[in-house]
């Protein structure tokens, strides 16, 4: 147990491990959603403390990774206009778009900035009246609500120069559109807890009751996954299927009510495409069609983008659970955080990456490779 | 992008129109959205995700996690200078081929 003594509470731990390994009696995949979660898995190597026959299958719930290239190579095509102020998180900045990234842009005179809140990027969009100032808004559930407080004050305080390219995403599709999958191999889930915070548990129990799945909403401390690593185990071989909440710290079942209901003034759900899954119906949000002056896309004319994917990248399958990175040939070789060939490989909450930092699987890696931010 | 850090409310205050806080994260110091959470009140623990509070946390709760999260790194990640972090992973050298 090399990792064990890593954890706040080794005890604790070893405990829940303990439990987990009692109650298992036959195989089990579980799929962790959130990219988070994926990548505290792997830093403490908790997939290797886990009994034989638990399978953690890690899912797509990173969104750097699956902001789809089209609207990566839009962003990139705004962002190097004269007169635009382009905002983003700064994981959006070395995610490969067809031919090259938004620190690249930056490079070649691109007004590009880094913003920690998207209230910042409306900041510099007051300060700069003569300028277009333009956020990219990706993410899941979490974040959209930060990105709709902010479209929403705009449009209040009439600050027309700021607008938001959209590329939000929503859990539950995903976890539908999993199940759906004629390769599917999933048997639980581990649903994403900051997602819940804010949208809390309500649309949870239709999916777990139709596709017969538990799950069990988990938080991402490396205590909190095996508390929902056991849960989900118990449930299984209980035979059961219902959601639980392995987070109560953090969500309440109605979730954060004045968030969703600035969600559902600003956004309209709509069908979105993954990079890499493709569209799932009715799995994303754009701007509500009052907004719509806010909206990047309606602003700036960037359709005619004709995108070109990685031949060699299978961060496709990676993201669905249908291969681990590793087995892919490119994974460690010509694939690295140095130059990434798929967006799994960019985000530290992307599986290609986290397997890359900490786990080492079989290719040689030089070891002065920085954590990527 | 998806971590959101527990932060203490040390000030309130209106700005632009919009109910604001300045919160401490273990030593680093951002201010923070409070629409979200309007009754957050100075001296409480909230669930902070790219400059918003998004739900209320236990004080007990939000220490652990926060420690965790120093010993692991996590807030010089999240609160770091991301030219810096990019250009460490290697896109500066792109740049200068
Ligand atoms: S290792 Fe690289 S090329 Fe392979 S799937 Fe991951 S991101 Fe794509």
């Amino acid at each position: 147990m090399k990792y064990l003594e890593e954890f706040q509470n080794p005890e604790l731990a070893r405990g829940l491990l303990e439990d987990i390994k009692a109650a298992v009696t036959r195989p089990w995949a579980l799929m962790e959603v959130c990219g988070g979660q994926t990548h505290t898995i792997i830093r403490h190597g908790i997939d290797q403390l886990l009994p034989e026959g638990v399978e953690l299958i890690h899912g797509p719930g990173c969104p750097v990774c699956v902001t789809p290239l089209e609207v990566i190579d839009k962003a990139l095509e705004i962002a190097s206009r004269p007169g635009v102020i382009f905002c983003s998180f700064g994981d959006m900045l070395r995610v490969p778009g067809t031919d090259r990234d938004l620190f690249r842009v930056r490079g070649e005179g691109g007004d590009v900035r880094v913003v920690y809140s998207p209230l910042d990027a409306l900041k510099i969009a007051r300060e700069n009246p003569h300028r277009e100032v333009v956020f990219f808004g990706i993410g899941f559930e979490t974040t959209a609500p930060p990105n709709a407080m902010t479209v929403y004050q705009a449009r209040k305080h009439r600050i027309d120069n700021f607008s938001l390219l959209v590329s939000h995403v929503r859990v539950p599709p995903a976890i539908d559109a999993i199940m759906n999958s004629p390769d599917c191999r999933v048997q639980g889930f581990l649903a994403a807890g900051h997602v819940c915070s804010v949208m809390g548990t309500e649309e949870y129990p239709e999916l777990a009751a139709r596709h017969r799945v538990p799950i069990v909403v988990t938080g991402f401390e490396p205590l909190d996954i095996l508390e929902g690593i056991r849960r989900t185990v118990r449930q299984l071989e209980r035979g059961e299927h219902t959601v639980e909440n392995a987070y109560e710290r953090a969500v309440r079942p109605e979730g954060n009510p004045a968030a969703r209901a600035m969600l559902e003034d600003v956004f309209e759900v709509t069908d979105r495409a993954w990079r890499g899954i493709g569209v799932i119906p009715q799995s994303g949000w754009r701007l509500a069609e009052r907004y719509r002056e806010h909206d990047a896309e309606h602003r700036f004319d960037v359709s005619g983008i004709t995108t070109r994917e990685s031949e060699l990248c299978r961060s496709g399958e990676v993201l669905q659970g249908l291969i681990k990175p590793h087995e892919c040939e490119a994974f460690g070789t010509t694939c690295t955080p140095r130059n990434p060939l798929g967006a799994t490989m960019v985000s530290t909450e992307g599986a290609c990456a986290a397997y890359y930092l900490y786990r080492r699987l079989g290719t040689p890696v030089s070891l002065e490779v920085a954590p990527v931010g | 992008m998806c971590l959101a850090v527990p932060g203490r409310v040390v000030e309130i205050e209106e700005r632009d129109g919009a109910r604001m806080a300045v919160m401490d994260f273990g030593g680093v110091v951002k201010d923070v959205c409070l629409e979200y959470l309007p009754d957050l009140a100075v001296g409480e623990y909230a669930i902070v995700h790219v400059g918003f509070a998004l739900q209320r946390l236990d004080e007990e709760s939000a220490r652990r996690t926060l420690d965790l999260f120093a010993e692991l790194g996590l807030l010089m990640e999240e609160f770091g200078d991301p030219w810096e972090a990019a250009a460490a992973s290697g896109a500066g050298e792109e740049l200068q081929r």
